[in-house]
């Protein structure tokens, strides 16, 4: 494991502030706390020294705690530096819980944006100057904030998980049975329906019908007509249930509002009542191409809060499961930039092949081909099978009965090589795809990282930020490997960075095959094997480097069996947040387009 | 379904010797249901989890061109079939329901895995229906968490099972009349599902605190 506490460079810059703003910075001294507290109403001014001054460039993660018994709500900031790299800078302010209000952010971070718009619609936390501030994931008119402590759901039976009601007997319930409804549903003590109508979205549609200033289109010039049309939540191109509202101009666009949260399934809310263990199937449905990723980034954020050590065949093994989900990813998303790109589904046959072959491993290893839920604290759940078996590949076999360490070999060394060059052959200079991609959507590097963007799509704006070099974790500081990294910014070049990525990934897992050989029979889980783990009070921010971008888990413990806090920062979310200035200006058909190369998954997007 | 009842052919019938290999005799029913089974066009239409899943199912290795069910149609108007491929959540619930009412009929809906089914490992959360079927109605439910590409074919032969055991004189949409459209769910502080409105009505004339005590069972 790595150095995620704040070494001396974070705790220094948190003493040149407090020097430089001595009333309004106090650090956080409660135990296993880090960072700094600011005022309030000092908080635009400190946070815009960390940016220019200290060069915490990129604010990644905007996390929100209540503490209830201490009246007050917390906000977390992480800040990055993606030059120098290294830990995150963490800075917190608090607001009472009866008038949350705080000064917005989204002055200096755009990609406080959506975070901020969540923290208001889950929290209820008011964010003074923000330009934008309507819920994010449940909908206008919806009924409180679920995140805070005091709000109950309508299934609700207990604070923590396992519920008396059913553990250690094992009696069924069935929750419909106890609401007069017969289904997940409440409203408010007094609520009719009668006279009442819903709010809607008049909001959305006012806010996208007013024309924006500095958007470099002129539609007063022009004299045409603006139409806002929406594209999802049910669009093939769309992957998942995103939707974009977009005003256009003709076929230009000139504004385009994200609307999100149709899938928005309480990951946070569920993840509190869970024991910690219990979190770890919920992260494998988060981004879920990638289950083992999800899998790494918590396990890893508690195994640190824990101070648990990890074998070295679990850090093999891990590696192996997650570049190999790299891979299962970013193939995934060729084949569907095709599929936008208009090319329906015959690129993406071939861009999937071989991510059976991967799944039919992951099923081996796990019992599961998708929802892997792999990872344990301390290592992982299951070893190397000896062998492993499949359907039939060749005709006259009956199944795959094949040496695991020669199926992984076969995979890494010849067919994933091979089919990564067939794409490349096929795709790279295809005309189609060039003339569509070359020069879209371009992203420029500091727009990149004021908007938060994080994974290969900032590496493709010409920033070589990559957690697996910045802030290492697991074995990657002894494993040889570039960072790719691509200059142009456009839609092309993030199809590129991902060919990189594949080849970069395969280039690890040949590192990885030697140590899985010299290592095998020895102990791949340490630590306790129970149901549940103890965790020390305090708080970690534990990050990945996922196929998507950053992952983070925000926990809080307070000592007890499950999360006081339990929040996720989503690489798919804060990405989309430079979706508009990517497409203004382009063609309806090109946003489609740029959403593809953003690559995003809307079970990580909403939670 | 037996095999009889599957094959076309019935050649019980009386047909002269000469022309034994030129006509088949068969019922209206088993014709019918024979080309429809055989042609259904799912929705192009994914929510969640299982959605990849449902993809990797209409690849290559698993080929649903096997069962005619290749054409994925992006517009409810074409397609026969909606699979409800992941969680749905109350702000999704209303286009399903619209989605759902714009499908011509004949139209049948597979609720795939554990959430569509009853709203699985998320059931608990505020923002999940549980189960498609408390809104529309469910032809077949596919456990799994996601279901394997296996258990979706089977999932599909089992509507092709359903399918052929229909009679043309006793489906739905051979009666006079139009079929009635399903209420569309608002959003108000929560889901309203209009069916519901007297009952909400009733439930909220109620004082307060019975309803409370209803939600929230004594913890303390």
């Amino acid at each position: 494991m790595s150095k995620t506490s704040p070494d001396t460079t974070t705790n220094d810059v948190a003493e040149i502030l407090q020097q430089k703003f001595p009333d309004s910075i106090h650090p956080d001294d409660r135990e296993g706390y880090s960072g700094i507290v600011v005022s309030p109403d000092s908080l635009v001014e400190v946070a815009q020294s960390i940016r220019d001054d200290f060069r915490y460039n990129l604010l990644t993660s905007l996390s929100y705690v209540d503490y209830i018994d201490e009246d007050f709500f917390e906000v977390v900031y992480h800040a990055y530096d993606t030059v120098k790299g290294g830990p995150a800078l963490n800075f917190k302010a608090r607001t009472p819980r009866s008038q949350a209000t705080l000064p917005s952010l989204t002055g200096v971070w755009p990609s406080a944006n959506l975070q901020e718009r969540e923290a208001w619609d889950l929290m209820g936390i008011h964010f003074t100057g923000h330009p934008n501030l309507k819920r994010l994931l449940t909908w206008e008119g919806f009924e409180g904030h679920p995140l805070r402590k005091d709000w109950k759901e309508p299934f609700y039976e207990e604070d923590k998980k396992p519920f008396k009601s059913r553990w250690p007997e094992g009696r069924p319930d069935r929750a419909e049975s106890r609401l007069p409804y017969g289904m997940n549903v409440q409203y408010p003590p007094g609520f009719t329906p009668d006279g009442w109508s819903p709010e809607g979205e008049s909001a959305l549609y006012d806010s996208l019908s007013t024309p924006m200033t500095g958007s470099g289109v002129d539609v007063q010039a022009i004299k045409t007509d603006q139409l806002v049309v929406n594209m999802g939540p049910q669009h093939p191109s769309t992957h998942g249930v995103f939707r974009m509202a977009v005003t256009l101009d003709g076929e230009t666009i000139t504004r385009l509002e994200p609307v999100v949260g149709y899938l928005h399934r309480n990951h946070e809310k569920i993840g509190e009542r869970n024991t910690y263990l219990g979190n770890m199937p919920y992260t494998d449905r988060l981004d879920y191409i990638c289950s083992m990723s999800n899998n790494l980034a918590y396990a890893m954020t508690i195994e640190k809060m824990m101070g648990q050590e990890v074998p070295e065949r679990a850090e093999l093994l891990r590696v192996l499961v997650v570049e190999l989900t790299r891979i299962v990813n970013h193939f995934w998303l060729i084949g569907f930039l095709l599929n936008d790109l208009g090319a329906f589904f015959t690129p993406a046959l071939y861009a999937i092949l071989e991510r059976e072959l991967i799944v039919d491993l992951f099923e081996a290893l796990t019992g599961s081909r998708m929802m892997c839920n792999y990872m344990r604290f301390g290592g992982v759940a299951y070893d190397l099978p000896p062998y492993i078996g499949g359907p039939a590949v060749k005709p006259g076999d009956k199944a795959r009965h094949m040496d695991t360490m020669k199926f992984i070999k076969d995979l890494v060394y010849e067919r994933l090589p091979r089919a990564i060059d067939q794409l490349d052959n096929f795709l790279t200079q295809n005309e189609v795809l060039v003339s569509r991609c070359k020069g879209v959507g371009i992203l420029p590097p500091e727009a990149a990282v004021a908007c938060g963007v994080t994974g290969p799509v900032l590496r493709a704006s010409g920033v070589p930020y990559d957690i697996r070099r910045s802030d290492p974790y697991s074995i990657y500081n002894e494993l040889d490997f570039d960072v790719a990294v691509r200059y142009n910014c456009d839609t092309y070049d993030r199809y590129l960075i991902r060919l990189d990525e594949i080849r970069q990934s395969l280039r690890i897992l040949e590192q990885i095959i030697p140590g899985l050989e010299a290592t095998e029979g020895q102990e791949y889980w340490a630590g306790k094997r129970g149901y549940n783990v103890r965790v020390p009070t305090g708080e970690h921010y534990g990050h990945a480097d996922n196929p998507k971008g950053e992952l983070g888990f925000y926990v809080v413990s307070d000592g007890t069996a499950n999360p006081y806090r339990y929040h996720i920062r989503a690489p798919s979310l804060i990405n989309i947040t430079a979706l508009e200035e990517m497409c203004r200006g382009l063609k309806v058909a090109d946003s489609v387009v740029i959403l593809g190369s953003l690559d995003i998954v809307l079970g990580e997007l909403d939670r | 379904m037996s095999n009889e009842a599957v094959s076309l052919h019935n050649p019980d019938y009386p047909v002269p010797e000469e022309l034994r290999h030129n006509i088949a005799i068969t019922t209206l029913d088993r014709i019918y249901n024979w080309s429809r089974a055989r042609s259904v066009w799912p929705m192009l239409f994914g929510l969640a989890c299982c959605a990849i899943e449902m993809i990797a199912t209409a690849a290559a290795r698993y080929d649903p061109a096997r069962f005619g069910m290749e054409v994925m149609r992006p517009s409810p108007r074409q397609a026969d079939l909606m699979i409800i491929a992941g969680t749905v959540t109350k702000k999704m619930v209303p286009q399903i329901v619209r989605l759902y009412n714009q499908m011509s009929e004949p139209r049948y809906v597979i609720a795939m895995g554990a959430c569509a089914s009853g709203g699985g490992p998320f059931k608990e959360g505020y923002s999940v229906v549980d189960g498609i079927d408390k809104f529309i109605p469910v032809d077949v439910y596919i456990p799994g968490c996601p279901p394997t590409p296996q258990a979706l074919l089977q999932g599909f032969i089992t509507l092709h099972e359903k399918i052929e055991g229909q009679s043309i004189t006793t489906v739905p949409w051979y009666r006079k009349g139009e079929g009635e459209a399903i209420p569309v769910p608002v959003l108000g502080p929560d889901l309203i599902d209009p069916r519901q409105t007297a009952l909400i009505r009733n439930v909220a004339s109620q004082p307060p605190d019975t309803s409370d005590a209803a939600q929230e069972p004594a913890t303390d």
